[in-house]
């Protein structure tokens, strides 16, 4: 249970990082990616997941 | 590329005529001179105190001062039609694109690189590639940083007025006394074909709901910062055959509730941005256009028009970009900074904005007699004068002179003629486009080529006048044109 995103379409703009309930993205080298130990889809917390929500690129934060 | 700023051993100069020859050698502002409609005269002086130094909120202090921009909030709350974060290409220029994404830590840096070395600085701003209000945390992490080290920039920030309502206590708190909105329409009609989505209280919203969320916020923000005497500008996009009519509107709805000035931008749209309106053929409007939609809105909103649609790190004078001196990996190890210089340059600014004021009244008073409006293209790099040569402009300055006066109308790009010393001839076929409303042309100099080439597309190009202040080199032309042809006074008379 848990999201993750396609490096090769993600812009890097930190939006997700920052919606995210659980602190679970996380900038590293290149690009954002997901924890997927902390990821809980946002289940209990919000309607969809925010990562997904939030980024400006289509199908880019994915199940994983 | 860019000119350069003038060094900090220029402001050791004794003499104020040094200080002049120094600035017109060095480089400054390459875009340069914008006539003001908006100088001390027409405003109250909380307000001028305000603006004098803000070379986007003040036409006449663009000659002067520089801003730049530090790229520390990425994350954005909206989508625009207009946008694509996804590709940032270092060659260009546009609102949106940086190179450098930075921490809080290492702008505040920056900043005082910056400062330590172009005395010309007078604002921070935050303005993306993201939003600033709704990427908070980091924008008010480098404001608080720079606040500490240099107290005497001033911060500005830029945004879509999304998350804005939320963070007007802090903004008032921090001193941060200018704003900018992007307010595109004030229909939501017109607003979903702008915005696909927007991301407000934790869900992805598009269409009409989308667009009247987006719209009630932005004018909320307006009316809270107005009222807690924050300077806002409102921004906006003009989109041909989308909302350019509606843009009318826009103005008197942002006039209505405390905007000081008003942005009117052209779309810019090119495929190979990537972005929806790029890719789906929505064109950018012609310069004509654009000049219909802001003298419609004559009487609204004050109008800005020396916008240069900067990048969001874009670093020097509008018009400029120094972006690319100051990236991280130049900075020197040691920074000082530079107070001294900064204030004996305002010192400098304040005598030579005397002088034009002066020179510019005398000029008006020559061409009051002008029946016909003229337009001028200027070849400048800033402090109110003409000195840049033709072969190195790449954007013009209008200026309109009639009985009315002398006016700045606008600035029009091209590309700089002159490459590593040769012509370029579709370079020079563009120039010619761009200014083929404007009878003449003031530079420094210009080459025998290029003055051929204007005069056969009946333009005048006129370099005897290098050094003069812009105002007092078009009364001349404008004189010397009027006892050259006596057919034109007994005309009148
Ligand atoms: S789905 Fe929710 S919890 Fe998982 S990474 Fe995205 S925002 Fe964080
Ligand atoms: S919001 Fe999307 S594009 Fe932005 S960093 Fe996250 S995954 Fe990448
Ligand atoms: S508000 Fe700015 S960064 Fe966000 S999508 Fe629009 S243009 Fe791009």
């Amino acid at each position: 249970m848990a999201l993750k995103i396609v490096k090769s379409q993600c812009t890097v703009c930190g939006a997700c990082e920052f919606e995210c309930p659980n602190a679970a993205i996380k900038f590293k080298g290149e690009g954002y990616i997901i924890d997927a130990e902390k990821c809980t889809e946002c289940e209990g917390q919000f309607d969809t997941p925010q990562c997904a929500a939030v980024c400006p690129v289509p199908n880019t934060c994915v199940p994983a | 590329m860019s000119a350069t700023l003038i060094p900090i051993s220029g402001l050791q100069v004794a003499s104020r005529k040094d200080m002049g020859a120094a600035l017109a050698k060095g480089g400054g502002c390459s875009a340069g001179s914008c006539g003001s409609s908006q100088g001390p005269a027409d405003m109250d002086p909380e307000t001028w105190a305000k603006v004098k130094d803000h070379p986007c909120y003040s036409e006449e202090a663009h000659h002067y001062f520089a801003r730049m921009h530090v790229a520390v909030a990425p994350a954005c709350n909206i989508q625009c039609n207009y946008c694509n974060r996804k590709y940032d290409c270092a060659n260009e220029s546009r609102p949106g694109v940086v190179s450098e994404r930075l921490t809080p830590e290492q702008a505040a840096r920056k900043v005082l690189a910056v400062a330590a070395s172009v005395p010309q600085l007078s604002v921070l701003g935050i303005a993306g590639p993201g939003d600033a209000a709704y990427d908070w945390r980091r924008t008010r992490a480098t404001f608080e940083l720079v606040a500490k080290d240099l107290p005497d920039i001033k911060l500005c920030l830029s945004s879509n007025g999304l998350a804005l309502p939320d963070h007007v206590d802090e903004i008032v708190a921090m001193n941060i006394d200018h704003v900018t909105i992007t307010i595109n329409a004030i229909d939501p009609e017109i607003g979903q074909h702008i915005y696909p989505w927007i991301f407000h209280d934790g869900k992805r919203r598009s269409g009409i709901e989308a667009a009247t969320i987006l719209r009630d916020r932005q004018l909320r923000s307006l009316e809270m910062l107005h009222e807690r005497g924050v300077l806002v500008k409102v921004n906006s996009v003009l989109i041909p055959g989308l909302n350019d009519e509606h843009l009318i509107e826009v103005n008197k709805a942002v006039k209505a509730r405390g905007a000081f000035l008003h942005n009117i931008m052209p779309l810019i749209s090119d495929p190979a941005h990537g972005t929806h309106f790029g890719l789906t053929g929505q064109r950018g409007p012609t310069g004509a256009e654009l000049k219909k939609v802001q003298d419609a809105c004559a009487g609204g909103a004050n109008l800005m028009r020396h916008c240069r649609q900067c990048r969001a790190d874009a670093v020097g004078l509008l018009g400029e970009d120094r972006g690319q001196d100051f990236t991280l990996d130049k900075l020197p190890e040691e920074i000082g900074d530079a107070t001294e210089a900064r204030s004996a340059y305002r010192d400098w600014v304040a005598e030579e904005r005397r002088d034009r004021a002066a020179a510019t009244a005398e000029a008006e008073a020559a061409v009051a007699e002008t029946a016909k409006p003229a337009l001028f293209a200027v070849c400048t790099r800033g402090s109110g004068r003409i000195n840049l040569h033709f072969g190195k402009a790449t954007e013009f300055q209008i200026y309109e002179a009639d009985a009315r006066g002398i006016r700045f109308v606008g600035h029009r790009r091209a590309d700089n003629y002159c490459l590593g010393g040769h012509g370029d001839t579709a370079r020079m076929d563009e120039i010619l486009r761009v200014l083929g409303d404007v009878p003449y042309l003031l530079c420094s100099k210009i080459g025998d080529g290029p003055r051929k080439r204007l005069a056969e597309a009946g333009i005048e190009a006129i370099d005897g006048l290098a050094q003069d202040y812009i105002e007092t080199a078009i009364a001349a032309v404008l004189h010397s044109k009027q006892t050259a042809r006596p057919g034109l006074s007994a005309e009148r008379a």
